[in-house]
This record gives structure tokens, sequence and C-alpha cells, in this order.
């Protein structure tokens, strides 16, 4: 039982208490963080990286700590989703359709309970997945070489594209767009400089957490101002919370089946939590016996969204972990943590580095147990904080985001830069332009022209080498698949009418 | 369209650019039979692809801001750009109540809440980042303390 003496190596460094606080603390401010209207899991995550890393954690800590977080907002999105009808992030979009009918009939109590359970469900499962399968996934990707791992950056690309966004041209173009930025500084190779036009600050390369936080948090600051006002909702009250024992009873199928769902997209490259949880909700509403209830308040229609996303939150860090091809935009943020603390992911990660691999899955079970504690029976002190004004939460968020960057370069260029990153993400956002595949580009342009040009070396120059081998071949036609199918998927699978409110973070 | 359009023109412009400047790396004298220029040719060829598709077949009009709302942005704009200069000469404390009190009234637009948010923001993110986690900013320009 490899996995058995693997975890409890993994407990005896996540039980310190130093690192059971850290993971208090990730899951309360996750939770926070997903549940603030405008505030998701990548940008949340994407605004602490700096924070923690100027702390200097080291390197268990920080993935505790932020993991804790990543979760945590996956936890905490439901609760602004059910009691104002606004999402607290994309994920969360679906638990609004029964989620918040329900609490306007007085059951919103019930509503918290039932989302809290399923995501605990979800979580949970789905970190006993990632236990089992990454290990397995990593044996595979030993037999990667250049070529493999050249078109398995495609396919993440290509399915990021493809399913994230209404419009490839645009998908692409974001992808490219992120890559060509990543040739910016110094070529490793040749050692010459490219695309740096003399400025010193550029040899470097830009820093990808300035992008990050540019791309995510400070566009998002410019969005508010312009829509703020349009967002309010009419809050509905909380009564006293109980346990609708009979629901969990009756919602055990619907939470079983989400994440079964929601597990597989998360895995998905490209497919994270949103369609998680979109695809568990829409499963279920085709099963269900109780169909007609639907959008009015089905308990079911609660239970398995959350399942759902939790579920692909979880999955989506075996490709992460394993690969290092993140599913989705939050793991593409957790991905850039790693490579900001000198940690590699790749199947060498689970030989090389267990102790890290292993605590951070034993931390991640015991977030989900206090995550489940603080969103079941403490949830009134996170609906409290939901009460902060957007005219206090927007201006400290931007401050946030400066001081994560000022203290970790110390330079005035990297934080004008990240602005000139914010007004990207802000026009993008307007055109559409999905900015993930931006990030992706940015965090993985330099391995992907590695190992392009290692798989030249190899072949002296001969391009079918990239398509020489089996896995690559399934690779490349997976990629063409996921970048294709969805233009003829999409006029079938019509998204169902959402609550009139915008959606805020991308994952 | 026509967002769609200038953008994608921009991009175009952009790619060409990159071309130009792709053409002028260096390369050493041991190099691989890549070298540093083809994928940068590549990704310039993508970038052009995409970006004569969003000029051919541009989707609806995005929904962009009145004229006003386009000057309050600029102006939160000024405001963060102004920051980055602040930050190093001013301290922590001083630019941060100045710029979140702007943020805070721009979003309501009431001048009492605004500076005590501002100000509560000021002190209280720097009580959190310098004292509790301890961060390395400087309170107030460098010759008050």
């Amino acid at each position: 039982m490899d996995i058995l003496s693997n975890l409890a190596l993994g407990f005896s460094i996540a039980l310190s208490p130093y690192t059971l606080m850290l993971a208090l603390i990730g899951c309360f401010v996750g939770t926070i963080i997903g549940c603030l209207p405008g505030l998701g899991p990548s940008n949340g995550v994407a605004l602490l990286i700096p924070i923690s890393f100027s702390m200097g954690l080291d390197a268990i800590s920080a993935l505790v700590l932020l993991t804790s977080v990543y979760y945590g907002a996956m936890y905490g999105g439901r609760i602004s989703s059910i009691l104002l009808n606004i999402p607290g992030d994309e994920p969360a979009m679906m638990t609004t359709l029964d989620g918040y009918p329900m609490a306007k009939q007085g059951r919103a109590g019930d509503a918290l309970v039932i989302s809290g359970v399923a995501s605990f469900y979800g979580a949970f499962l789905a970190t006993v997945g990632l236990m089992v399968l990454s290990p397995l996934l990593s044996r595979v990707a030993f037999q990667f070489g250049p070529a493999e791992y050249f078109a398995l950056y495609m396919l993440a690309f290509c399915t990021l594209g493809g399913v994230g966004s209404n419009n490839q041209a645009k998908a692409a173009l974001a992808a490219a767009l992120g890559l060509g930025i990543a040739m910016i500084g110094l070529d490793k190779t040749t050692g010459m400089p490219r695309f740096t036009f003399g400025e010193l600050h550029l040899m470097d390369g830009i820093d990808f957490l300035v992008a990050i936080v540019g791309l995510f948090a400070v566009a998002e600051v410019f969005h508010f101002i312009e829509s703020h006002g349009k967002d309010s909702a009419i809050g509905v009250k909380l009564g006293r919370i109980g346990i609708p024992w009979r629901d969990l009873r009756n919602t055990q199928g619907a939470m079983a089946r989400g994440t079964g769902v929601g597990f597989v997209a998360g895995i998905l490259p490209g497919a994270g939590a949103s369609l998680g949880s979109f695809l568990a909700y829409m499963l279920e509403k085709s099963v269900s016996k109780n169909r007609a209830m639907f959008g009015k308040g089905a308990p079911e229609g609660v239970a398995a969204p959350e399942a759902g996303n939790n579920a692909a939150a979880g999955g989506a860090l075996i490709p992460m972990l394993t690969l290092g091809v993140p599913g989705s935009g939050t793991t593409a943020v957790l991905l850039a943590l790693l490579l900001t603390l000198n940690i590699t992911p790749g199947p060498l990660l689970f030989t090389e580095k267990p102790d890290v691999v292993w605590s951070l899955i034993a931390a991640l079970l015991i977030a989900n147990v206090m995550l489940l504690i603080m969103n079941v029976p403490m949830v009134k002190v996170f609906v409290t904080i939901l009460a902060v004004p957007s005219w206090v939460l927007l201006p400290g968020v931007t401050m946030v985001a400066f001081v994560g960057i000022y203290s970790l370069t110390g330079s005035s260029f990297d934080m004008l830069l990240m602005i000139a990153f914010g007004v990207l993400g802000y026009i993008c956002r307007k055109l559409s332009i999905p900015t993930v595949p931006i990030i992706l580009g940015i965090l993985l342009g330099n391995a992907m022209e590695d190992n392009l040009r290692r798989a030249m070396v190899l072949s002296n120059g001969d391009w079918t080498y990239l398509f020489s081998s089996g896995i690559a071949i399934g690779l490349w036609v997976a990629a063409i698949i996921g970048f294709v199918a969805p233009i003829f998927l999409r006029g079938r699978l019509k998204k169902p009418p959402l609550p009139a409110t915008e959606s805020y973070d991308k994952d | 369209m026509t967002g769609d359009r200038i953008f994608g023109a921009v991009m175009i412009v952009l790619a060409l650019g990159y071309i130009l400047s792709a053409m002028n790396i260096q390369t050493s004298f041991m190099s691989d039979p890549v070298g540093p220029r083809i994928f940068p040719y590549i990704i310039a060829g993508v970038v052009i692809v995409c970006s004569l598709a969003m000029v051919l077949r541009p989707d609806p009009e995005a929904d962009w801001p009145a004229l006003p709302m386009v000057a309050k942005l600029g102006a939160a704009l000024a405001v963060l750009v102004a920051y980055t200069y602040a930050i190093k000469p001013m301290g922590f404390i001083i630019p941060t109540t100045i710029a979140s009190g702007i943020l805070s009234y721009m979003i309501s637009p009431r001048a009492v809440p605004a500076a005590l948010a501002g100000l509560g923001l000021g002190v209280g993110l720097f009580v959190l980042f310098k004292v509790i986690l301890g961060l390395g900013l400087v309170a107030l320009p460098r010759g008050w303390m």
C-alpha cells in the first residue's frame, strides 16, 4: 500500500501546528474570497501569491496556504449565489439557479447546508481521486519526450480555447499573445536577448505574477468601477440554521453524480470547474425524478453543481501536478505559484519531492474537514462579511494587488506593467477575448519552445518527429477535436438562461 | 464590430512589428536547428491569422461605456499610475490613503465615507502587511521619521 504510507508521510508533515494554522487561515480567507462577488478563486489566489512569497514562507507552507485558499474559494462562491443571487465566482453560477429560489422560500439556511455538504462531498472524493490517479498518471508521463510535451501544450491551449470561449479565433489569439509575451527576455539556449528593446527591466522577461495580478485583479477594478450599481441585488434574510437531514439523504444521488461529472471535467485540460458545475447541473436535471422543480428551488439543483464544481477543483490539480499543464484559470495561477517556489511540476515531482506532494494532499484533506465546519455551522460569520460595502472592498483589493507586486519586485516598472496588463484585461473582457489563455501562454511559453527545440535537436531538424509516437499523435488528435468540436456542439448545448448578473471570475 | 476590427488591426500591426524585431535577434554560432527566431515567427503567424478572422468576421459590438464613464476609468487609471510613482518617495500610508480614498469615491460618491475608507485602508493595510505579515514597507516619507 504505497498510497497509505505516502499519505502517512504527508500527514506527519501536515499535522504540525504551524501547517494546521496556515490551512485554517487559508480556508477562512479563501471562503471570504469566494463569497465576495468580484473576487474569485483565480484572482484571489493571484493576489496572495506575491504576498506569501514576500513573507518568505517555505514551499510546503506556501502551497498549503494557497491551496486551502483555492478550495475555500470554491466553497465560498455558493454563499452569495444563494443569498444575493450573485455568483461569488463563475463556477458558482449554476448554484444561483436553484439556490436563490430556495432562499426566497425562506430556506436559505437549508440551501447553504446542503450546498456546503455537497461541496465537502465533491471536494473530498476528488482529493481521494487525486491521490489514487496522480501516481498512475505520472507513471504514464514518464514516457513523455519533448515531442509529446509539445503536443500536450497544444492540447491544453486548444481545449482551453475551444471549450472556454465562444470564438475560436479570439481564444487562439489570446494564447498566441501570451506565448508572444513569454518570449520577451533572454533566450535560454543562445543567451541572446529577444524583444527587450534595450530595456534592462525586460532582460529577465516579464514576471508572470505581474501579468496575472494585472489581468485578473486590476482588470477587475476597472470593470467594477464601470459596473457598480448594476450588480446590487436584494439580499435574502438568513434565519436559524438547522440541518435538513431529509434533503441531505434525498440529494445523495445528486451529489454522487455531480462529483463524478465534475471530477472528469476537472481532469480534462481546459475544462475546469465552471464546466464541471454546468454539466453536473444539466445531468441532474435530466435524470432527476424531481425535474419539474428545477429552477424553482430544488435541493438537487443546489447539491449537484456544488459537488460538481468542488470535484472539478480537485480533479484539475491532477494534470497540473503530474504534467505541469493546468486545466483551468485557477490551476494556472497555482502553477505560477509552483514555478515561483522553484518546484517544477511533472512526473518527477512525485518521485523527487514526495514530501511536497503528499503533504499537500494531506493538507487538502484536512482543509476539507475545516471547510465543512466553517461552511456549515459557522456560515453566519461569512454572511456578515458579505455585508462589506463595495466602496471599501474594491479599493482594498486594489491596494493589496499593488502591495503584493511592490513587495515582491520593489520596482515601479513592474507596477506600471501590472496596470498595463489591467488595461489589456479590461479591453479583452469587453471584446470577450478570454484572458486565461494569455496567462497560460505566459506560463508555458518558454517550456513549450524549449520542448520544440529539444525535439528538433533529437530529430536533427525533422519536423515530422513531432508526430512520430502514438502518444503524440493521440494528443494532437485530441487537441484538434478539443478545438473544433465545440464549434459544432455550441448550437446544441445552449447554456440555460442565467440570472441577470454578469459572471465575475473566469475559472 | 468596430471594437473587434480595431483590436484585430492593432494586433496585425503588432505582429508585423514582432516579426521585424524577431528578424534582428542575434544567433550565436552554436545554435540548435530551430534557433531563437522560428517560434516567435510561428506565434506571430497565429496572431495574424486570428486577427484577420477578427477583422473579417467580427462579433456583435461590445457594450462600450459612455464618454463620462471612459473619463472616470481614465481618472482611475491616472490614480493608479500616480500611485506607482508615489509609493517609493512618499512611503506607504499617505499614497495608499489618497488612492483608495479616490477609488472609493468613484464607486460611491460620498466624501466622508470615502475619506474614512481611504484612511482606514491606508493605516489598516499597513498594520496588516508590515506589523502582522512582516513585509518590507516604509510607512512615511524618509525625512519624517
